[in-house]
């Protein structure tokens, strides 16, 4: 250690952490912090008393879903915005590829293509989600949200929650 | 017989003493070190294949004449799409959009807000067909328009799904070149 300066040491160090850390994120496990309130009552749920409210929920997100790409509806899901790609949206997955979903708005069928999935948000009245740009390709989801880590208070799993109206969805 | 057992209890009452002199603590710390660079390593080369070059093996009918039938090794530039460097006539690595699990090898041939006339079915009809490529999607074409599985069978692709940019081919040697812009 002697021949080398304290710097150089830190810098290595660091340098060391910070590409361990990158790996884990990208390969395990990340947290992703969500604003906005289209995901509330699960995530948020006091956001209506304060739309755009500053105290952001922190979630755990689980990377390793992405080796397999097997998803199941009513799980919440970490993806890149099909109309942004800068931007990363938290919603829940309600159908997967081979399923007809039926579009509350303006009452259309859809089928969703294979390796596609159908997200939306919790708070439907407002949320930009696949009523609007249609059905995502996984390949950009980034990861599933597992567990509720900030604020302490609402610590916990999130449950998988299939939505309630049902005969929305049917598989043939 | 009497003889061999006494000396097998010599043996084993000697055995404590013997592990004891085995330098456990050394070989321990010396294992832990290689483990220790071995993630090292394995964490560095992950970054560096994702974030910074890669490489990938790419094969099929799709992109003839550009890359070969049988399989070329490309070196992919994974900061362009960060920074937005992707521009049209660029050859482009993406996941399948029909398959999360897979990645293809097309040429982007619009942004957003261009307008792209295709033939639907080349060889067979004359029929054509125009759209628009909405915001933040790619249009994406094989070079080889009678053998790709591309946009024109799934529509435009979010700018999401691009992992990189080809911009080496580094096998075979005899065709090493930049492929770039050739449209």
């Amino acid at each position: 250690m002697g021949k080398h300066g304290l710097l150089y040491v830190l810098t290595k160090k660091f340098t060391t952490g910070a590409l361990i850390g990158v790996t884990i994120s990208d390969r395990l496990v990340s947290f992703a912090a969500v604003n906005g309130i289209s995901m509330s009552p699960t995530l948020l749920p006091g956001a209506k008393c304060f739309p755009q409210s500053l105290t952001g929920d922190v979630l755990l997100v689980e990377k390793l879903c992405l080796e397999k790409y097997r998803f199941s509806q009513g799980d919440v899901i970490i993806f890149r915005s099909p109309i942004n790609h800068k931007q990363t949206c938290v919603k829940r997955v309600v159908a997967l590829a081979g399923e007809w979903i039926t579009i509350p708005e303006s009452h259309d069928i859809v089928k969703i293509p294979e390796g596609h999935c159908w997200v939306e948000g919790d708070y439907s009245a407002s949320s930009l989600d696949s009523r609007c740009y249609g059905p995502i390709p996984m390949g950009l989801i980034q990861g599933r949200a597992t567990h509720l880590i900030w604020p302490p208070e609402r610590m916990g799993e999130i449950e998988r929650k299939v939505p309630q109206r049902k005969g929305r969805i049917s598989s043939y | 017989m009497a003889m061999s057992v006494s000396r097998l209890t010599a043996w084993v009452k000697k055995v404590p003493t013997r592990m004891a002199q085995i330098p456990w603590r050394e070989i321990a710390g010396e294992g832990f070190d290689k483990c220790a660079f071995l993630i090292k390593f394995g964490c560095a080369t992950h970054v560096a294949n994702k974030y910074v070059f890669g490489f990938a093996y790419v094969m099929g009918p799709s992109m003839l004449p550009t890359i070969n039938l049988s399989g070329d090794i490309v070196l992919l530039d994974k900061m362009s799409p960060w920074i937005g460097n992707v521009k049209v006539g660029d050859v482009v690595v993406l996941q399948s959009p029909e398959n999360p699990r897979k990645s293809v090898t097309k040429r982007v041939l619009g942004m957003e807000g261009d307008e792209i006339t295709f033939l639907v079915d080349p060889g067979n009809e004359e029929k054509s067909k125009t759209v628009i490529v909405p915001k933040d999607h790619l249009w994406v074409q094989g070079d080889n328009i009678y053998a790709s599985r591309d946009s024109r069978r799934f529509g435009s692709v979010p700018y999401g799904l691009v992992k990189g940019r080809v911009f080496v081919r580094v096998w075979p040697v005899d065709s090493f070149g930049f492929l770039n812009q050739k449209k």
